[in-house]
Order: structure tokens, then C-alpha cells, then sequence
């Protein structure tokens, strides 16, 4: 019961896109097709779901004060915080690439739709902020990490979708021309935030 | 500026130079029109200080970061460029972050995470993989600045007119609050404005009159 507060938390309250803006770089890229939204959600769901407890081994037993306890009584008073930025990206970069050879080998078509966008999600806000949110939120356990990483990759996904199908549709309509594209894509965002702001009221 | 050079080659500030700078302030915008680092755009603007002083961040990892890239841009493989421009940048990052939480603390504690994701905005990986692996290290510099300042200027455009009509205040760095429309003085506070999905309307308000005004830059759909 517990871990599914907090995904429905990580998903639908503190959604990634509406409540942090994260991954709006390539949320906006991608939204143009439900087609191309849905690989890369698919594979921000399955990036953050991995890469978030791996940081939480990291920042346990490495990164924080006095975590390298283990290693000896002599190491207990290292504090290797400052260090979480490099490690955190170095653990999600790497892992992206494997994401990338896995969809290559598996699934070509997938492969050649996301393209470009594949390698992006190393430097996509919503997989570090996923990280760097995990660090400030203090998980007790895995179990809760990865719960988290799932729940907002979940979010991003249910967001990035429902993006695309309107801006699919939006398409044959007669909207102001400096409007069109980005900005339209900006408005509607603003207007699903609103919307999902009723989440906030929530009590669960 | 080293004024000695000038008449050695090409200008430090020839046309080409100046464009580089002026460019990205208005046709050529990263947030506006290159849709790149929206995410901390967007969430560090509900007070005009955070956007300030994140504005500064972006604007000396970019300039620091193009620099590094283009001086090594001969020597690192292209294979593993990206993680090459990642570590730089990460390093960059922690240097901003220990010197935010060093002079500016309490910006750097609402700023939280957001510092950290300068590593992943777009706009700095995008600059140093469009311009500063191809560019000598001065144009870089100059590109960083220019885009740094765009960006800010995005910023702080979104940011007075969120925390002007949210809080009815205005705080800049360095000096206390201005409190412009105090409790009472009969405009009340909108706390709509306060609310992230505000700053996607403002930045929808901004591209429609920049494009508006320049009508080159309208979409095809």
C-alpha cells in the first residue's frame, strides 16, 4: 500500500512534466506523432525505473556522508556528496547506451523511429532530475527508490502521450500562425498543468 | 578585452563576432525559437532572483564549457564526444553549485535541484554540439555568452511578470524585496501566477509576439 501512494504520487501529483518541467526538451520534440511518444516514453519509463535505484546504491553506500562505513571504521568520516552530480550522470549515461544497443538488437523499427532521440535521454532533465530528486527525498529502501523511478517515468509517459494525440489532432485546426508548433504546444501544456493541479487536493 | 590584436586579423568584434551575440537575443532565442533548455526556464521563475542568478549559472557553464570543448574539440574521438562534453560539464556544474551555495545560499536551497540539471539543459549540450565542436575557442565564448544571455533574458521576462502579478513583489539579489503591490493596496495577489503551469502561458505569450513581429519565423504546423 505504501509503495503504490507513492506511485501514484510520483505519477499523477508531483507529475514530472506538469509540476517540474522535466524532460520538456525532448517532450516537445517528440510530441509531434502518439507513435514516437509512446517509444520514447516507453523508454524513459524503462531508463528511469533502472537508473534510479542504481543512484540510490550509488548515493547509499558511496556517495553520502559517512556511506563508506562499510569499507572500514577509518572511512566513516568521508563525504563524497559533492561528487553525486558526475557519478549520477555517469551511471545514467551508461546506461542509456545499453538501453541503446538492447532496442538496436531488438527492435530496429522502434530503433529508427525514436532515432535521434535515443542518446538524448542521456541528457534528458526528467532522468537526472529523477536522480537528484531521489538524493533530497531520502528513500529508506530500493524498493521505494525504484517504485519512485517507475511512478514518474510512468507520469512522463501518461503526459507525453496525451501531448501528442492532442497535438495530432490540433493540426487540421485553424489556430493563430505564430501560434503554430511550439507555441500552441506551450499553451496546451500550461492548460493539462492546470488541470493536473487538481491532483494537488489529493489525500492519499 | 586584449585591444593589441585588433589589428593583427579579423576583429574580436567583426560583424560576424557581434551576430553571434545579438543573434540568439532575439531571432535565434534557445528557449523562443531553438525550443532548447525549457525545463529550469520554466521552474526557477517564480521569484525574479532564482531567475537571475540561474540565469548567471547557465550563462558561465555555457561560456566555460564552450571554451573547454572547442579547445579539445581536435583531440577527443567523436565516438565519445558526449560523454566527453558531459563529464566537462559536470565538473563545471559542481563548480557553480559549491560557489551558489558559498555566496548565494539561500537562492542556491530554492534553486534545489535545479542546479544539478544545468548538467542535462539542453541548451548547454546543444550549443557545445552545434557550435563549439566546429568553431574556434573565441567565437565559442562569444556564442555562449549571447545564448546565455537569451536565455536569461526568457527568464527574466517570465520571472517579472510571474512574481510582479503572483506575489506583487520584485526581488533582485543583493537588495531587499521591492514590494509593489503590498496586501491591501487593492490589487490582489493572483496566486495562479505562482503555479508552474503559468510560466508554459507566459512563454506561449512570448513566441506568439516575437513571431508576430518577425513573421519568418512562423512554423509550418
Amino acid at each position: 500500500m505504501e509503495y503504490f501512494k507513492l506511485f501514484i504520487r510520483a505519477a499523477f501529483v508531483d507529475n514530472m512534466i506538469f509540476a517540474f518541467f522535466f524532460g520538456m526538451c525532448s517532450y516537445l520534440a517528440v510530441s509531434k506523432t502518439v507513435k514516437t511518444a509512446v517509444g520514447l516514453g516507453m523508454a524513459v519509463i524503462f531508463v528511469l525505473t533502472v537508473t534510479v535505484p542504481v543512484n540510490w546504491l550509488l548515493d547509499t553506500y558511496v556517495l553520502q556522508e559517512g556511506a563508506l562505513a562499510w569499507l572500514g571504521p577509518e572511512y566513516a568520516d568521508y563525504d563524497l556528496s559533492f561528487l553525486s552530480f558526475i557519478m549520477f550522470i555517469a551511471v545514467i549515461a551508461s546506461i542509456v547506451q545499453l538501453v541503446e544497443m538492447i532496442v538496436e538488437k531488438f527492435s530496429p523499427a522502434l530503433y529508427g523511429a525514436l532515432g535521434i532521440f535515443l542518446p538524448l535521454i542521456a541528457v534528458n532533465c526528467a532522468i537526472l532530475g529523477g536522480a537528484l530528486f531521489m538524493q533530497q527525498k531520502q528513500f529508506g529502501n530500493i524498493g521505494e527508490a525504484t517504485t519512485y523511478g517507475l511512478g514518474s517515468g510512468f507520469g512522463w509517459f501518461i503526459a507525453v502521450v496525451l501531448i501528442a494525440a492532442i497535438r495530432e489532432k490540433i493540426r487540421y485546426s485553424h489556430i493563430p500562425a505564430p501560434l503554430k508548433g511550439v507555441g500552441m504546444a506551450f499553451l496546451i501544456t500550461g492548460l493539462m498543468g492546470l488541470a493536473f493541479l487538481g491532483f494537488l487536493g489529493f489525500n492519499i | 578585452m586584449a585591444e593589441v590584436e585588433v589589428k593583427e586579423k579579423e576583429p574580436l568584434f567583426s560583424k560576424k563576432n557581434k551576430r553571434l551575440i545579438t543573434d540568439p537575443l532575439n531571432d535565434n532565442n534557445p528557449v523562443t525559437i531553438q525550443v532548447l533548455g525549457i525545463c529550469s526556464a520554466l521552474a526557477v521563475t517564480v521569484q525574479l532572483d532564482n531567475a537571475i542568478v540561474m540565469s548567471l549559472a547557465v550563462t558561465a557553464v555555457l561560456v566555460i564549457g564552450n571554451i573547454v570543448v572547442s579547445l579539445l574539440r581536435s583531440l577527443v574521438p567523436p565516438r565519445i564526444r558526449i560523454i566527453v562534453q558531459l563529464v566537462i560539464v559536470a565538473s563545471l556544474v559542481i563548480l557553480v553549485d559549491i560557489v551558489l551555495k558559498a555566496f548565494v545560499y539561500d537562492v542556491s536551497k530554492q534553486l534545489s535541484v535545479f542546479v544539478g540539471l544545468i548538467i542535462t539543459n539542453c541548451i548547454i549540450m546543444g550549443r557545445l554540439e552545434a557550435f563549439a565542436m566546429g568553431n574556434k575557442p573565441w567565437a565559442s565564448a562569444l556564442d555562449g555568452v549571447g545564448n546565455g544571455l537569451g536565455y536569461g533574458f526568457v527568464l527574466i521576462v517570465v520571472a517579472v511578470f510571474k512574481e510582479l502579478f503572483g506575489s506583487g513583489s520584485l526581488t533582485v539579489p543583493g537588495f531587499d524585496k521591492f514590494q509593489i503591490f503590498a496586501e491591501g493596496s487593492g490589487y490582489l495577489h493572483n496566486g495562479l501566477m505562482l503555479l508552474p503551469p503559468s510560466s508554459l502561458v507566459l512563454v506561449a505569450v512570448y513566441i506568439w509576439i516575437q513571431k508576430t513581429r518577425n513573421k519568418k519565423l512562423i512554423e509550418e504546423h
